[in-house]
């Protein structure tokens, strides 16, 4: 890739730095309890939470840093923190 | 309108799990819109968000110096306004870039009035370098150049008013907002960039790494800051403060707790006269801006 | 049409022709007459530029930096401690490759506080990144203004330049200027249409920050993009030659240099006084010629030490001093005339504004054939 002038870049290489590798905890998402008021798509630092067909969330594992504000965030006490297996 | 689905700030940056600041980037850019171009001040956001050729930010995008993102801003207003364009401007800068070493640039720009907005991600400290004081570290923080100890009970100075002095500027909106109410946080924003003139915004942007506490109370400890009047919510409309978040106040202990910056306070031994002396600072912005709910007499 | 002009009138005249949209300048002695003529146009219509009266000149060449980058000409005018308020800056605008082009009305550097003319300031930016430009008289002084913003601008090139001329000596002087007319100036440099720029249209990230694994290479690429601005100068020079008669095809000119066993090296207004001082000593017979430098950087080494390789022995006039070893110029002659037996003697004069007449050239000569040199020229041993 050549190198660009002045040390610039348009959008789109910050994806391929997958910072789902650094999580311990992973947020586990319980659909059934979850009152679909979208905090947890809202505050989200990574903003790798999206809606899905069912007005449901899922985060995006593959950033998702695990650091736990959705899990704390959610009224419905709907995701839960799981040390993750690896 | 805000479009809070709007996502402007891409996943793949390098801000710790939890970052008040990283959250605070994808609401203000919420609030702003695609039609924006973001300068930005050296520092966490800054780093965080683009080692070339990685960027998070999908509006365009500039940093040059540290202390120098409003008078960049100036000129880009400048020509933006030459250029007939319809770009909105604005700055996004640390406590550091804004209360210190970008002071004189900060002045200048709101002193000539250029339409922009300029929004500060308050983290209280030079987190970036390794978490030394600003202006804006509150009494009795401890930070690395501010440290607690066997003489000292952390930084003793006073947290600087940045949104009042900017509004003796003349800035005709200065408003205060915290992660921990996004919606009022997006709204100020949308505001701000469309009120012509230079406009401020301070978001209270915890800090987990800098602060002390887990990632996951990011939020609950920024509500705690407004729930404790250490931290006011408020809009300034031409100088004059015209809304203001109220709260059933609780004492500052409640707050302090919660952050390793503060434990001095609290072990090896309880210090009264520090907590009272914070308590104090919570009292005056109660008065200062009437935050306080008051509840009925039975 | 030739005018009888003020120095700094004349160049902030070429400001406007070059049409700049955004000026954003700081007034310090001794440029403040440019900066007070193009706020005196743009109050009066002539001028259609934002011109923004900022709180510094660090702010001054920030707010340039910005709206260079949203895709504006820009312009700004500085000197001595107002250029070393930018230090900062200057780097920074560099290396973003920004195109803004700065006249530089030379002034020594504090402390002690002088407003007085060397070229201290400018030099002392050497390493920045920046294209610099020094001229003789107040000709050069403003044409060298339309050659800045075509060489910064040109694709291969995406450098800022200093224009540098002596301050009080150039700025300050009346001399006779043949000014351009906005429809040639219009021809010879095009609205300026940045391929990258701010743009809500196109979001690119400006100033990213750079691991070591890219640093190198992107400082490399600053290098090479400077040093290959020879060609683009040659290029501009030439047609500006074309079509205005003046010809600043060359980065040094040489006067009586064909059979000259001594040769004088200099930037600037002292170039002036060193023909004057040399068509007398020819009168006597000796055998002195100038090799005069008007760009600075890219240094031109190639044509320097060309140029240089019949002299019997160089004597460099440096209005400047690398404090703790020699003056800047030496220096640089020194390097490109490596391997090569000719004798280069320093000569540290007028710094701070002291006079330098036709008699200290001749001395300065007369010094050089003694074989004495690398001295303070004019030292007050009695002050001392």
């Amino acid at each position: 890739m050549a190198l660009a002038v002045g040390c610039r870049a348009r959008p789109g290489k910050a994806r391929d730095n997958k910072t789902g590798s650094w999580r311990v905890f992973k947020p586990f998402f319980d659909h059934e309890k979850c009152s679909q008021c979208g905090t947890c798509k809202t505050i989200c630092p990574e903003g790798c939470i999206s809606e899905d067909a069912d007005g449901t969330f899922t985060p995006d594992y593959t950033y998702c840093k695990g650091c736990g504000l959705c899990a704390t965030e959610c009224p419905g006490e709907a995701i839960e923190m799981k040390q993750e297996e690896k | 309108m805000v479009d809070k689905d709007l996502e402007l700030f891409d996943c793949g940056h390098r801000a710790c799990g939890g970052c008040g600041a990283a959250l605070a980037a994808r609401l203000v850019l919420k609030g702003a819109g695609t039609n924006t171009i973001v300068v930005s001040a050296t520092g966490c956001m800054e780093v965080f968000s683009t080692p070339y050729p990685e960027t998070s930010w999908k509006v365009p995008w500039i940093h040059s110096l540290f202390e120098n993102a409003s008078a960049v801003a100036s000129g880009v207003v400048a020509s933006l306004k030459k250029q007939g364009r319809t770009e909105k401007v604005i700055v996004m800068g640390g406590d550091g870039a804004t209360f210190d070493i970008g002071m004189l640039c900060i002045s200048g720009a709101f002193e000539r009035g250029h339409d922009f907005t300029y929004i500060c991600y308050d983290n209280e400290a030079y987190m970036n370098t390794g978490i030394q004081r600003s202006g804006a570290t509150p009494y009795d923080a401890s930070t690395t150049t501010s440290p607690a100890g066997s003489c000292s009970f952390g930084n003793k100075l006073p947290k600087k008013d940045m949104p009042q002095i900017l509004a003796a500027h003349g800035a005709p909106y200065v408003a205060t907002a915290s992660v921990a109410y996004p919606m009022d946080l997006m709204q100020k924003v949308e505001k701000a960039i469309n009120t012509p003139g230079s406009c401020y915004v301070q978001i209270h942007a915890p800090c987990c790494t800098g602060w002390g506490f887990e990632g996951e109370q990011t939020v609950a400890i920024a509500k705690l800051a407004i729930e404790t009047g250490l931290w006011v919510n408020f809009e300034m409309i031409d100088g004059k403060v015209a809304k203001v978040k109220k709260v059933v106040r609780k004492p500052v202990e409640e707050y302090l707790k919660t952050q390793k910056r503060f434990r001095h306070l609290f072990k090896p031994k309880r210090q009264d006269a520090e907590i009272a002396a914070i308590q104090a600072i919570s009292d005056r912005n109660a008065e200062k801006y009437g935050i306080d709910i008051k509840l009925k007499k039975e | 049409m030739l005018e009888l002009t003020e120095g700094s009138l004349a160049i902030a005249d070429a400001v406007r022709l070059c049409r700049p949209q955004v000026i954003a300048a700081y007034p310090i002695t001794p440029q403040t007459h440019i900066v007070e003529a193009l706020a005196d146009m743009v109050a009066n219509g002539k001028l259609d530029a934002d011109y923004i009266t900022v709180e510094s000149e660090f702010s001054a060449l920030s707010a340039c930096l910005g709206a260079s980058a949203a895709g504006s000409r820009t312009y700004s005018a500085t000197t001595s401690q107002g250029l070393a308020l930018m230090f900062e800056v200057c780097f920074n605008v560099a290396g973003m490759r920004f195109p803004i082009v700065m006249s530089i009305a030379n002034r020594a550097l504090g402390a002690p506080l002088s407003i007085w003319n060397d070229q201290q300031d400018s030099i002392s930016l050497r390493d920045s990144g920046w294209l610099q430009f020094y001229a003789e008289d107040n000709q050069e002084a403003t044409d060298l203004h339309y050659i800045a913003f075509r060489v910064a601008e040109d694709n291969a090139v995406l450098l800022p330049a200093f224009v540098c001329f002596d301050g009080f000596i150039l700025s300050h002087t009346y001399e006779p200027v043949e000014m351009l007319k906005q429809a040639d100036v219009d021809k010879y440099l095009p609205t300026f249409a940045p391929k990258e720029r701010l743009d809500a249209a196109d979001p690119i990230s400006f100033g990213m920050f750079s691991t070591p694994d890219y640093y190198l290479e992107f400082r490399y690429e600053i290098d090479k993009a400077l040093k290959d601005a020879k060609s683009v100068i040659e290029k501009a020079g030439k047609e500006f030659a074309q079509q205005f008669g003046r010809d600043y095809s060359a980065m040094v000119e040489g006067y009586h240099l064909a059979d000259a066993e001594t040769v004088l090296v200099a930037m600037g207004s002292i170039c002036g006084t060193t023909k004057d001082a040399i068509d007398e000593m020819r009168a006597e017979g000796k055998k002195v010629g100038l090799l005069k430098i008007r760009v600075f950087r890219p240094f031109p080494a190639q044509d320097l030490a060309k140029a240089l390789s019949g002299a019997k022995r160089i004597a460099v006039l440096d209005k400047n001093i690398s404090l703790g070893s020699k003056g800047a110029l030496a220096l640089e002659i020194k390097d490109a005339l490596y391997g090569s037996d000719i004798p280069v003697y320093d000569y540290i004069i007028g710094l701070g504004g002291r006079d330098v007449r036709k008699k200290d050239i001749k001395e300065v000569v007369a010094l050089a054939e003694k074989g004495t040199g690398d001295l303070f020229y004019g030292l007050k041993k009695e002050v001392l």
